[in-house]
């Protein structure tokens, strides 16, 4: 008979038994975590991930949106996780214009809108397939330093403290992260640099069930935007996210949220309630130290613009495993080794998101009426022949004035 | 005193990442506010859902 696990890391009895020591050390098992993860073990590493979780992809916090090409690069589409597919958006301004924009122009937050509930486990499965080990309801809380290198972590499961020692930890745990405090690098974010957001689930109501829809302006989402994402045929996922520091109590993303869903889903069931935070701060200074890899929102690499963050993860993801893997077959896994992930990170998108910060920095800063004059400019622009880059390029060029301080960012 | 009103809570985690001295954890489905916090009152200008409030 063939062996199925040739080629494979040893991976017999290992079900529920941990072992004391691993190479690599995943912690979170969200999409950041899970492709770190599986991008280890296939380079053959010994590798364990843990989720504070007892259900890996649950509770959801995120619109869901992901770009066809970026997401391919990772894993083939599967019907079991998309929950619709879009072809374009449509950007509608204070005043209530609309502007639709093809699927190839409007950039990163169109594509699919997935299931993240499933999407994640499966992210996780392939990790464990690849050889990781995985503990759910297993959380960290803290991380052993030993003459000045991260060793490990310990962790609390069903009441059970112990030490799980690591040559290398990752840091995946999110918006909330701790691993990189307790290993000295100061993740906290400012106030204005986290946009939080609300999202209903709403169902039975009429949308464009291939569009995902862009709102603007004060009375809707002040400093930030509201989306309508389809999620089938008669259902979408409605949020917003605000991200300046104005959030009195009038200003919640909750009662927003819930004003215009009442004014434009009156019939609408509200099925799931989702909240969250993300970071629109732009990446960390520093996302390694000796042992030690931050990846996804634990590095705040989420776009600041968009929001979206789950292809950056995994592009993260995919980086640090590879690192990690190269490090340890070196046996050196000092900061300055572990600084090639950085490296290649901010060379593949250390520009993109200096753009997309600049330009959200300027966006919070925008009346209704600039909203109103931006989108109008976009107007007779023929899209089919325009890339995201080129339509911003033509919306500096038609409002120079109110878009000076990004010129140098775009020409 | 910080209050965190379970039955609003969306153990999100927004709160954690904007707390300066790091104070609040979130453990699976609820918050924790250590002692070392010092009533600043940032995560409840962040709280997406009017979960947390500063009590004087």
């Amino acid at each position: 008979m063939r062996d199925l696990r040739k080629g494979l890391p040893d991976r017999r009895n290992r079900g529920f038994k941990m072992k004391a020591k691993y190479d690599v050390v995943v912690v979170g098992a969200g999409p950041a975590g899970a492709i770190t993860a599986k991008t280890a073990a296939e380079g053959g590493l010994d590798v364990l991930m843990i989720e504070k979780r007892q259900e890996i992809g649950d509770p959801v916090r995120c619109a869901e949106g992901v770009a066809k090409p970026q997401l391919k690069k990772h894993i083939e589409p599967d019907e079991r996780w998309i929950s619709a597919e879009v072809k374009g958006s449509r950007i509608i301004a204070p005043d209530g214009t609309a502007v639709e924009l093809l699927e190839d122009i409007s950039g990163a937050e169109v594509g699919y809108v997935l299931e993240r509930k499933v999407f994640d486990r499966v992210l996780a499965d392939e990790a464990a397939l690849a050889g990781a080990d995985v503990r759910v309801k297993t959380r960290a809380t803290g991380v052993i330093i030993e003459d000045g290198f991260v060793k490990g972590i310990t962790a609390t499961h069903l009441g059970e403290e112990f030490e799980i020692r690591a040559d290398i930890v990752i840091g995946a745990d999110g918006i909330e992260s701790k691993i990189g405090r307790w290993a000295g690098i100061d993740t906290t974010l400012a106030a204005s640099e986290i946009a939080s957001g609300a999202q209903f689930l709403v169902t039975d109501i009429e949308i464009d069930c291939d569009r995902c829809e862009f709102y603007l302006g004060s009375c809707v989402a002040p400093t930030g935007y509201l989306w309508v994402f389809p999620k089938g045929v008669r259902s979408a996922n409605v949020g917003l996210a605000i991200s300046e520091d104005i959030r009195d109590s009038g200003n919640r993303p909750i009662t927003l949220l819930r004003k215009f869903v009442e004014a434009h889903y009156p019939n609408g069931k509200i099925i799931e309630i989702v909240v969250g935070g993300v970071p629109v701060s732009g990446p960390l200074d520093r996302m390694v130290a000796d042992g030690l890899i931050l990846v996804g929102d634990a590095a705040h690499q989420s776009d600041p613009l968009t929001g979206g963050g789950i292809i950056n993860a995994m592009d993260a993801g995919k980086i640090a495993g590879e690192v990690a893997v190269r490090a340890i077959a070196e046996d050196d896994v000092s900061k300055a080794r572990l600084q090639e992930y950085e490296t290649i990170w901010r060379a593949q998108f250390g520009k993109k998101l200096e753009r997309s910060l600049a330009v959200k920095n300027r966006f919070v800063e925008m009346s209704d009426k600039d909203l109103n004059k931006l989108v109008h400019t976009v107007d007779d622009i023929d899209f089919s022949t325009v890339d995201l880059p080129g339509l911003l390029v033509k919306i500096i060029h038609r409002n120079p004035k109110m878009l000076f301080s990004l010129r140098k960012l775009f020409m | 005193m910080i209050s965190v009103n379970r039955y609003k809570c969306g153990y999100c985690g927004a709160c954690v990442s904007v707390c300066p001295v790091g104070a609040i954890e979130l453990i699976e489905t609820w918050i924790e506010i250590s002692d070392d916090c010092t009533e600043c009152g940032t995560c409840a200008r962040v709280c997406p859902i009017g979960a947390i409030e500063v009590l004087k």
